[in-house]
């Protein structure tokens, strides 16, 4: 499914990238390696201290609310509901860059908008998710560990504040992502809103923004599995 | 929307279909659907060992992974040089996550083994369950 090379051109012989894309393009392919090695280090990490431990917080209990309905018991509903709001923000992404392709402005921009909304419902959702373990007693360094607490390893012993720290940070750090994300998203619709691409001749930056934005969602599909199905 | 068109380069190049892309989405939708109702109904009822499960929850999330980055991100498509390049590292990654967790269990098995205070604290139960009074 690689793009068509005319017979006998040799890819490593100079003169062309040998990997046939422009330079910004492989240089954002490349960061995005870095940042999933750091991600990575980081969810490893988090595996090696859950297999050194006997025993963990239950996700089934610690992520059981659901904003506006109380004290309901549905597990993993709101994170569901979370995952899809990205999952949805790439699919509008990857429409603006197919709108980029077709030099199509309008498209661009209204498919732009969509993922920025999408980001921000996401930043939303996961300020109320720590708004609400904050609550119910869990934080860096701090963790509810009186029986009755949610927050019980699954054998009912008591947990260490491991969970909580690695929870925030990870998600914090994937959160972080998101917003700066939200933030070139903007730029990248300010700039499509006053013409700067058809200037340019082409929309390859919005492209470029769509990489990290798609990796962003791909992250945060590792993070949900890790912390709340695992 | 598969009618070719010439880019920006002078290059006629095939349209990128949305077609791939909404496909994509209703495969990604469907596996963590999959996902959810498999730890629904292990949260009921046990039906399989908690390893089994973690083993269907990988599974499924590296589909995922293979579907965004394969569509979305576009490499599925891109020079098969820029593919490897991106894939050989990922792979001794894979060498990583299994050298970590083994020693993260290793560390487990001699603290239980030499660390009786540990095991009894990581043993006994505080209240009933999580969440019960």
């Amino acid at each position: 499914m690689s793009q068509a090379v005319p017979a006998g051109q040799k890819l490593w012989s100079g003169g062309k990238s040998p990997y046939n894309v422009e330079y910004g393009k492989l240089m954002m392919w490349f960061f995005l390696m870095s940042d999933a090695f750091t991600f990575g280090a980081f969810l490893i990490s988090y595996g090696s201290i859950r297999f050194a431990s006997n025993s963990w917080p239950d996700p089934n209990h610690v992520f059981r609310n659901f904003p506006l309905i109380g004290e309901m018991n549905i597990p993993l509903a709101f994170v569901s509901l979370m995952t899809f709001i990205l999952i949805m923000s790439s699919v509008t992404m990857v429409l603006a860059v197919t709108c980029g392709h077709n030099n199509d402005r309008k498209g661009v921009i209204k498919w732009m908008i969509w993922t920025i909304i999408g980001g921000l419902a996401f930043l939303s959702c996961q300020a109320w998710e720590w708004t609400n373990l904050h609550s119910e007693g869990a934080w860096w360094g701090s963790i509810a560990t009186e029986a009755g607490s949610h927050f019980l390893n699954a054998n009912g012993s008591t947990p260490t504040t491991n969970f909580s720290n690695f929870f925030f940070t990870i998600t914090g750090f994937h959160g972080f992502h998101v917003f700066s994300g939200v933030i070139i998203n903007i730029i990248m619709l300010i700039k499509a809103w006053r013409g700067d691409f058809d200037k340019r001749g082409h929309y390859l930056m919005i492209e470029k923004a769509g990489l990290y934005w798609h990796f962003v969602d791909l992250v945060w599909v590792f993070v949900f599995t890790c912390f709340y199905l695992l | 929307m598969s009618e070719v068109h010439v880019d920006s380069t002078g290059h006629a190049e095939p349209n990128f279909s949305t077609k791939a892309i909404w496909k994509t989405f209703w495969i990604l939708l469907f596996i963590t659907l999959a996902e959810l109702l498999l730890a629904i109904v292990y949260y009921e009822k046990h039906f399989i060992p908690k390893h089994m499960l973690n083993g269907l929850f990988v599974i499924g999330t590296l589909a995922k992974a293979f579907f965004i980055i394969a569509e979305f991100m576009h490499l599925g498509h891109e020079n098969k040089n820029l593919i490897f390049s991106l894939a050989f590292p990922a792979m001794l990654f894979i060498w990583f996550l299994i050298a970590f967790l083994w020693d993260g269990d290793s560390y487990n098995n001699l603290r239980n083994k030499y660390d009786s205070h540990y095991v009894e604290k990581s043993k006994t139960p505080v209240g009933k369950n999580p969440g019960v009074e």
